[in-house]
């Protein structure tokens, strides 16, 4: 079976500073994986690599066996765009439009077409459907996650990246996002790459790799 | 993209409605400047056509222009009536049409002339018959209209050229309706007309009594009256006068001999509406030069503020264009949401700024009786309109261009960073 993602012997450095040196790891269809490690390892600067939204220095990425590197910056955008949900730690909704139609907006663009009931289905199981037409401004922290977890998955991309996604939360919140963020995954066939500074996430996905030994614990 | 570009028009709405206001206002000056500029200019032109010349009293050119051919301000003075024998005796004239002047009823002006003088204006009847009795009138389009005249109507001129004045009323002499013009759009849609016996009458005037109504006159036994009240009037020194002649020449000779020659030898004077007309709209040129002047700096500064408006929100939505690039937007969809919104923006400025111009020179001319009197169409519009609007968006289209070059530029992963 291909990889969701695989990466092999990428190296990424600013100007001097080597960052990522020959890292390679791949993550299974119905597999999850969290990148581990202290700020400053490099955690989103792989994240950014597997988007497509840097090119590494060295080495191969592909997701879903095609290929993100050695190509250009449209066709990055656009394998992304069909195959790869990204969630970030504080920019998660477009401001202007309501939560609804940043789903719609999703949606639109990731495959040309709306689909309000799988929207309602969505905002459904992650417990925000009562805001749907709220402003992102208008929502608390913990929903307004919650929003973006449904913005990033209701294109019913092949890999959802995350980079910190509960690093702003309380305990509680951030149980209940990591949970959601599984049982919706699961759901929706996708495939989890979390990057987080925060250990509370362990207990949710067993596989992690972390970036400041560099070794990958089982 | 286009829904995007309203949402975060909707999101910023006071700002936006500024921007739209300050465009709006900056064409609304235009359209009014444009509009009453060439209305003015076409029916200043239009209602000279065919007068060659205008023999009156000694005094300022423009203003015998003025009062004698545009019923505006106040003429210069009266002239012996034996000039009009004179002038239709020389051989370069073709045509002689003498104007008394001196009445209005509620601020309409009074005419007395000859029914050739809807001929200048290719004047028709709507209804009724022309002028020829005593005290018989003919109304333009417009004096009827506004007056709620129909035929038959009496009533009672009041001295002087406008309602303000009030210097009292003829109320022995009522003048009554026979006819209504159809609207021609110039000067004599406004006027009241009649002829020039009727206005020496109501005046007191002692003539000699021509045609019809002479006998009417001797049946009711006036005649008697009218000869003391003759001499009483020529003792005052009220002689039968008119207060300006319009002449057409026969022969292109006429323009080079007539006016100089009027001017020399005789107590008139000569003006050609030619001239003075294009006096005038050169005086007034220069004036609505100034003003357009101002105005499109006026939208220069409404593009200035969607430059600024846009630039400004393309900096705060940085990390929300660069999510919509994340999310699958290509570079030229966020690309054009910028540019969209400059020009919905710009667009409906410059809608807005055209109602309203309109609006506005409607609004001035029903407050304000001199404007009134010009007679603009203040709904009229002109193929100008769609020059200032192609301006106008041009104006939004430039300015939305440098913030919607920078998103284009965006660097994802840092603008992504900073945000995160
Ligand atoms: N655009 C950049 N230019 C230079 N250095 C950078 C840039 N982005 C990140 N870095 C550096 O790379 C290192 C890793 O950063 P990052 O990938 O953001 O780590 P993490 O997400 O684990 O906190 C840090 O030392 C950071 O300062
Ligand atoms: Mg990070």
């Amino acid at each position: 079976m291909t990889a969701v993602l695989d990466v092999s012997a990428i190296s990424k450095a600013y100007g001097s500073d080597r960052i990522l040196s020959d890292l390679s790891f791949s993550v299974e269809p119905g597999e999850h994986l969290l990148l581990l490690g202290p700020s400053g390892s490099g955690k989103s600067t792989l994240i950014n690599l597997v988007t497509g939204l840097l090119t590494p220095d060295s080495g191969e990425i592909r997701i879903g066996g095609e290929a993100m590197t050695g190509i250009d910056g449209a066709a990055r955008d656009d394998l992304r765009r069909r195959r790869v949900g990204i969630i970030f730690q504080t920019l998660r909704l477009v401001s202007a439009l309501s939560i609804r139609n940043n789903l719609r907006m999703a949606q639109q663009l990731g495959s040309g077409r709306t689909d309000d009931a799988a929207i309602d289905q969505l905002l459904d199981i992650l417990g925000i459907a009562h805001r749907a037409d709220a402003k992102p401004r208008q929502l608390s922290h913990g929903q307004a996650q919650r929003a973006a977890i449904a913005r990033a998955l209701v294109g019913r991309p092949d890999l959802m990246v995350a980079d910190e996604p509960t690093s702003a939360l309380d305990d509680a919140n951030a149980q209940r996002i990591a949970q959601l963020l599984i049982d919706t995954a699961r759901a929706q066939g996708t495939t989890l790459l979390i990057a987080t500074h925060d250990q509370r996430l362990r207990q949710f996905i067993p596989r992690s790799l972390d970036l400041a030994t560099m070794a990958e614990a089982a | 993209m286009l829904k995007l570009a309203f949402a975060y028009m909707n999101d910023r709405r006071l700002v936006t409605g500024l921007n739209i206001l300050l465009l709006a206002l900056a064409v609304a000056t235009l359209v009014i400047l444009l509009l009453a500029s060439t209305q003015l200019a076409d029916r200043i032109q239009r209602n000279a056509e065919g007068i060659d010349l205008v023999v009156g009293a000694k005094g300022s050119p423009l203003q015998l222009i003025l009062s004698s051919i545009y019923h505006m301000d106040q003429p210069t003075g009266n002239v012996p009536l034996e000039s009009v024998q004179m002038l239709r005796r020389d051989p370069a004239v073709r045509q002689v049409v003498p104007l008394a002047l001196g009445d209005n009823f509620r601020g309409y002006r009074i005419v007395g002339s000859e029914p050739a003088y809807l001929g200048l204006y290719n004047a028709e009847l709507a209804e009724g018959k022309i002028f020829g009795g005593q005290g018989e009138v003919v109304l333009g389009a417009d004096a009827a209209r506004n007056l709620g005249a129909g035929l038959g109507q009496k009533f009672i001129g009041s001295h002087g050229l406008s309602d303000s004045e009030g210097a009292g009323e003829h109320d022995s002499h009522p003048f009554e309706t026979v006819g209504i013009l159809k609207p021609t759009g110039t000067v004599i849609d406004r006027l009241i007309l009649t002829s020039i016996e009727s206005v020496w009458d109501v005046h007191g005037i002692a003539h000699e009594e021509e045609d019809a109504h002479d006998h009417d006159h001797d049946a009711h036994g006036h005649h008697p009256d009218h000869e003391t009240e003759a001499a009483a009037s020529r003792h005052a020194g009220l002689f039968p006068e008119v207060t300006a002649l319009l002449v057409r020449y026969r022969s292109a000779a006429g323009a080079v001999r007539l006016p100089s020659m009027i001017n020399r030898q005789t107590d008139m004077q000569a003006a050609v509406p030619a001239v003075e007309t294009a006096r005038l709209l050169n005086l007034l040129g220069v004036g609505i030069d100034g003003a357009r002047l101002f105005a499109w700096l006026l939208a220069a500064v409404g593009g200035l503020s969607i430059f600024v408006t846009l630039l400004n929100a393309a900096s705060a939505r940085e990390a929300d264009l660069a999510l919509l690039r994340v999310m699958g937007a290509s570079r030229a969809r966020v690309f054009g949401t910028v540019m969209v919104e400059g020009l919905v923006t710009a667009g409906i400025g410059g809608l807005v700024g055209i109602a309203l111009g309109h609006a506005t020179l409607a609004g001035a001319m029903g407050s304000f009786a001199a404007l009134g009197e010009i007679g603009l169409q203040p709904w009229q519009m002109h193929p100008g309109e769609l020059v200032i609007l192609a301006v106008v968006l041009l104006i939004g289209l430039l300015a939305a261009l440098i913030p919607a070059i920078r998103v284009f530029r965006i660097d994802l992963a840092a603008t992504l960073a900073k945000a995160g």
